[in-house]
């Protein structure tokens, strides 16, 4: 069987229900192969075993990045580039290049984490997402699992396992 | 594990399901415009193409329009400017700070409050640009480039300079920080749509699939953005009353100005979101999302700040006598007595009288008095910068320059055009995008509502 095409689909009514589903499932020895849900539910990561983010490092990447042109930026101009006394101060007045520095970090770190992330969740305006199920960005979270990724068991043990983890409802659901 | 506290006041009233969160907020953007929203848009609309007739005729004319002289070279425009920046403080205050401090009632406001502070800080960046007299010969003169293309740069010493950047990343992060916000909810319209709505929420929520990966994603930049600005949100201001406070003006040069006007606008921002909350809940029927203990909670904000404004302007009374300096006891004086002695205690009587009535209890939890006290807060506002800005530059060093400043109908008008341009952008924002953020409600949904707890 193809990988990535034909899914059974859990449907759960309730947070909680779900954070011991995840953990019975995946105890069962069944692959998940992702879950959805309308709004974040804390602690489901874990559950799934996924690792931490590394979006933060790249703010701090970024920020660092910002501070550095915003500095460089400064003293070229201000020092090397075209010196000139204003109001008596050292053509490098550090000081005040703090506040545009600042400003700078937070532009860059803020932006280039979005950027981050917008690329590794691939979010685009022309993205055509697969909609397992149009209720779980309303009221339902859904456990996928792909069947041939879990081809060592049956696929009636498998809605078996969903059905007694809490799920309301056990669906086929097929891409092309 | 949530625990439902017998104590704390649900955050959403009504017994409301997950579904019904959903049906609430997307009936707005799916229906047709009621009677009530057209009303309001088309008035906004009007005083938008009224005042751009104050506007056009600055632009064609020259800011000779305006009633500024020799003596007062920043009035009105400055006044509005700083007036605006300051109301679009709130909403990045309550979407980050409240974030960060894990309080979970922002969640039915903050999506309005930014939207709030994003149009706010259009209308605040519009004066400045209007105030180069001729933009269209370079806006540009602003940004780090050779000046006119040659070899001379901007000056960064200069506080005004600190603006642009300060300004324009409050904006732009806000306005990430919103956007990231709407992306999951427009995927909610999106799936309840057919045809040409659908197109367009599907591109608009950039092909969100509410995977628990990209949720966790989702929650780590959150909590980013939310770091990033909050210390954002307090320079911004910062760096506005630097204008005034980095210059030798009697009444601007004290170093008390950023913390004072980055309360003030904290206070202003808050009744701002309240204005429009007040309507916005009565209009599209959100009281069980907007309750009462909401209001109350922001009017408590209210009195913290504006107590802090309070004590702010005694204390730059107290400071400018002690410091023995002849010219800055007489600009206090002269505020309080001279000539604009009017503006200075309709500023003390909005801005520190009023908002003290909301330590009654009955005041506070009143619809009524609320948004009448919040419209009071922000007039009491407008006087404040007016106070600073007028009464400090209308007494020029020397006493043959003393001046008075007069709006002309230009000045008016233009202050109307932004009002008219942030309220059709409020508008047309309250009726295509959704105005309380689902899925953030949702969230909180568990420990506030008895159907899902069950």
């Amino acid at each position: 069987m193809e990988r990535d095409t034909h899914f059974i689909l859990g449907v759960y009514e309730d947070e909680d229900v779900l954070l011991h589903a995840v953990e019975q499932v995946r105890s069962s020895g069944v692959k998940i192969h992702e879950v959805f849900s309308p709004y974040p539910v804390h602690g489901l990561e874990h559950v799934l075993g996924y690792k931490r983010s590394r979006l933060p490092i790249a703010a701090f990447l970024f920020g660092l990045l910002g501070t550095s042109l915003a500095l460089t930026m400064q003293f070229y101009m201000m020092k090397f580039d075209w010196p000139m006394i204003i109001g008596g101060k050292d053509f490098a007045a550090v000081p005040d290049f703090i506040p545009v520095t600042f400003e700078m970090t937070v532009l860059l770190a803020a932006f280039g984490m979005v950027g981050v992330f917008m690329i590794s969740s691939n979010l685009k305006p022309w993205a055509q997402p697969r909609i397992f199920d149009v209720r779980i960005t309303d009221d339902k979270h859904v456990m996928a699992i792909d069947i041939a990724n879990n081809n060592a068991m049956e696929v009636d043990k498998i809605k078996e396992i969903l059905k007694s983890s809490g799920a309301s409802e056990v669906n086929n659901k097929s891409f092309e | 594990m949530q625990v439902t506290s017998s104590v704390r006041q649900p955050l959403v009233t009504g017994g409301k399901t997950y579904h019904d969160v959903t049906h609430d907020v997307a009936r707005q953007v799916e229906g047709k415009p009621s009677v009530g929203w057209l009303l309001a848009f088309l008035t906004a609309a009007g005083v938008l193409a009224l005042g751009s007739i104050a506007l056009i005729a600055t632009l064609w004319e020259g800011i000779g329009m305006w009633g500024l002289n020799k003596t007062i070279g920043w009035a009105w425009d400055i006044t509005n400017f700083v007036w605006w920046v300051g109301i679009g403080h709130a909403g990045t205050l309550i979407s980050a700070v409240l974030l960060l401090f894990r309080q979970k009632w922002r969640t039915s406001i903050n999506r309005a409050a930014e939207a709030m502070t994003i149009f706010a800080v259009i209308c605040a960046a519009m004066f400045p640009v209007i105030h180069m007299g001729r933009p269209w010969l370079g806006a540009y003169w602003a940004l780090p480039l050779p000046n006119t293309f040659g070899s001379l740069w901007v000056n960064f010493n200069s506080p005004l300079l600190w603006d642009v950047f300060a300004i324009s990343t409050y904006f732009s992060v806000s306005l990430v920080f919103w956007y990231i916000g709407l992306i999951p909810d427009f995927a909610t319209i999106r799936d309840r749509a057919t045809g040409l709505r659908k197109v367009i929420y599907g591109a608009l929520s950039f092909g969100w699939d509410g995977a628990a990966k990209t949720w966790m994603r989702y929650e780590s930049v959150s909590l980013i953005l939310a770091g990033l600005a909050t210390p954002l949100v307090l320079s911004v201001h910062t760096i506005v009353s630097f204008d005034f406070a980095t210059s030798v003006i009697p009444g601007w040069h004290t170093t008390i100005f950023p913390p004072y006007f980055v309360a003030g606008a904290i206070f202003s921002g808050f009744a701002m979101v309240l204005t429009l909350m007040i309507i916005t809940r009565k209009v599209f029927k959100l009281e069980d999302y907007i309750t009462i203990g909401h209001i109350e909670l922001m009017n408590i904000v209210i009195i913290i700040t504006g107590s802090i404004v309070g004590i702010a302007y005694i204390t730059e009374f107290f400071i400018a006598w002690y410091s023995g300096v002849e010219a800055e006891q007489y600009a206090f004086i002269n505020r309080a007595t001279g000539p604009y002695w009017w503006a200075y205690w309709s500023m003390m009587t909005c801005n520190v009288i009023s908002p003290q009535l909301f330590w009654f209890k009955k005041i506070r939890t009143s619809i009524v008095a609320t948004f009448l006290l919040s419209l009071v807060v922000n007039i009491g506002m407008w006087f404040e910068r007016f106070v600073i800005i007028v009464t400090s530059l209308h007494r020029d060093y020397l006493p043959s320059s003393w001046a008075m400043f007069y709006p002309t109908w230009a000045d008016v008008g233009v202050y109307l055009f932004t009002f008219g341009l942030f309220f059709t952008l409020f508008f047309l924002f309250a009726k295509f995008f959704p105005v309380i953020n689902m899925a953030e409600v949702k969230s909180v949904l568990k420990s506030s509502s008895e159907k899902v707890a069950k």
